[in-house]
């Protein structure tokens, strides 16, 4: 199992942020593509606590920010994910929280998220990036992400159950 | 570990536990930790989230400072190994789902000429220029614009597999054809309609483009009618009004509605060609402040629905006198 986990681990990450770039550009809102990696992170901090999820974050924000066709400064959507997943492990209600909670900590996370990613991006002046810009694509990632919580979040929670049943000793 | 037992373990452990602990720690029933104490909890979680932060920090300072040659590059190079076949895997195996949702909603002569186009170049080493459409169109746009001799560009085929999100903020796309079909850093990415894009780094079977209406590229233009040079700039809109600016050089020179701009070409033909078509002048604005004009340029190539593309690999007939002697664009 000391091998196995981090290689499923791996493999979620990878399925997940391929799926998210390389399927679901043909499903975007006005470009906007919900974010699977941010749900995967989510997912995994409500049920292993904000440690984990913050690490998860950071690597799976990491695939993100160098998978192609990404250009933007690399470390950005990391900070973003990794940021995200400690914000979802700390809002966290416990594994059994109501659905509704869940929704609200993706919300959340996504809106993060996002502004993270679009801040950093201001901050090192890089191209195509204003406030309205930002503002256009903020609300439809939200909703986007919202909206597919139901697909994906429960599915992802009983996988990270599944990968790790042992009760989070920290 | 296995699949049915797991759930019941994992839903004992938030039954019993939580509950009796919550009453017991006011703390643990806020945050709804099951185990482990509290202190321990707070010092990890602090430990990941500083060294996380951490990492993505020195991993922006780096990348920042080092563009376009930094330390990340070797790390992009092979995540683009490891998920560029996927992307190219993912969009094969969804494509007969989406070409026949675009043959149903969409154009159906769009459809047709792309079916044909990918079949004459199924080789992906075939040549593009040889293709119908591309042929005529380059020739059409090569006549109005009175430049010479623009046809001996060899292409390669590929299709557009990837599209960067809005939420990137970047106009960028992948497709699949790489170094072992040819394609390098800084060649020109063309279509049917006319310029897209230039390739930004290409892996072993796909390649990341740039397109032109990206906030960061700047293409060297020229006006068919009067032959002046400028800079076009994308102004990196998310949606389908994707512009190019164009800054005239000779501040007196202004262009007119409807004039046609192609490539000026660069050095070598790296990044761009000369003579591919880029775009028609939609709008003509006065600058405040001085006399020169900005304007607005719509792209040929739409860039909302980017399927079959060509990546130029060199020229058939290595002509000395290209326009592109004078100068280049980034």
């Amino acid at each position: 199992m000391i091998v196995i986990r981090p290689l499923i681990t791996l493999l979620l990450v990878l399925v997940t942020v391929t799926v998210q770039v390389g399927l679901f550009t043909k499903l975007s809102i006005a470009g906007v593509v919900p974010d699977l990696a941010l749900l995967l992170v989510v997912a995994a901090a409500i049920v292993r606590g904000p440690a984990y999820g913050t690490v998860l974050g950071l690597f799976a924000g990491l695939a993100v920010d160098l998978a192609p066709p990404a250009d933007g400064i690399a470390g950005r959507w990391a900070l973003a994910l990794a940021l995200a997943g400690w914000l979802a492990g700390q809002a966290r209600g416990g594994a059994r929280q109501p659905a509704v909670a869940t929704v609200a900590t993706v919300a959340v996370s996504s809106l993060a998220a996002t502004s993270v990613y679009a801040l950093s991006g201001l901050v090192l002046s890089e191209p195509g990036i204003d406030v309205a810009s930002t503002l256009e694509v903020l609300p439809i990632a939200l909703l986007y992400d919202v909206a597919i919580t139901p697909l994906v979040v429960p599915l992802a929670m009983l996988v990270w159950r599944w990968l790790d049943p042992t009760p989070v000793r920290w | 570990m296995s699949l049915l037992r797991s759930p019941s373990r994992g839903a004992a452990t938030s039954l019993v536990r939580p509950i009796k602990l919550n009453r017991t720690t006011r703390s643990r029933a806020r945050t709804g930790q099951p185990l482990g104490p509290d202190r321990d909890q707070n010092r990890h979680t602090r430990t990941a989230l500083a060294i996380s932060v951490l990492i993505a920090l020195t991993l922006m300072a780096v990348d920042a400072t080092g563009r376009p040659d930094s330390a990340v590059e070797p790390l992009r190079i092979g995540a683009a190994e490891v998920f560029g076949p996927l992307e190219a895997g993912a969009d094969a195996a969804v494509r007969p789902v989406t070409d026949l949702a675009s043959l149903l909603v969409g154009s159906r002569d769009l459809q047709a000429d792309n079916t044909r186009l990918t079949d004459e170049n199924a080789g992906l080493r075939a040549e593009l220029a040889t293709g119908e459409v591309d042929r005529n169109r380059l020739a059409e746009y090569d006549a109005l614009a009175g430049i010479t001799d623009r046809t001996g560009f060899k292409l390669v085929n590929a299709q557009v597999v990837a599209i960067g999100p809005a939420q990137a903020f970047r106009r960028t796309v992948t497709i699949n054809a790489g170094t072992a079909e040819g394609v390098k850093t800084d060649r020109t990415v063309v279509n049917g309609a006319g310029l897209v894009g230039r390739v930004l780094r290409a892996g072993r079977h796909t390649a990341t483009v740039l397109l032109v209406i990206d906030a960061g590229s700047v293409v060297g233009g020229r006006l068919d009618r009067s032959m002046e040079l400028g800079f076009l700039r994308g102004n990196g809109s998310l949606g389908a009004d994707g512009r190019l600016v164009l800054d005239l050089v000779d501040p007196d020179s202004v262009p007119v509605n409807g004039d046609t701009i192609v490539t000026w070409g660069s050095r070598g033909g790296s990044p761009y060609v000369p003579g591919v078509p880029v775009g028609t002048v939609r709008e003509v604005q006065a600058k405040a402040g001085d006399q020169s004009v900005t304007a607005t340029v719509e792209p040929f190539a739409d860039m909302t629905s980017l399927d079959v593309v060509g990546v130029v690999t060199g020229t058939r007939q290595p002509r000395g006198t290209s326009g592109g002697a004078v100068g280049g664009a980034q």
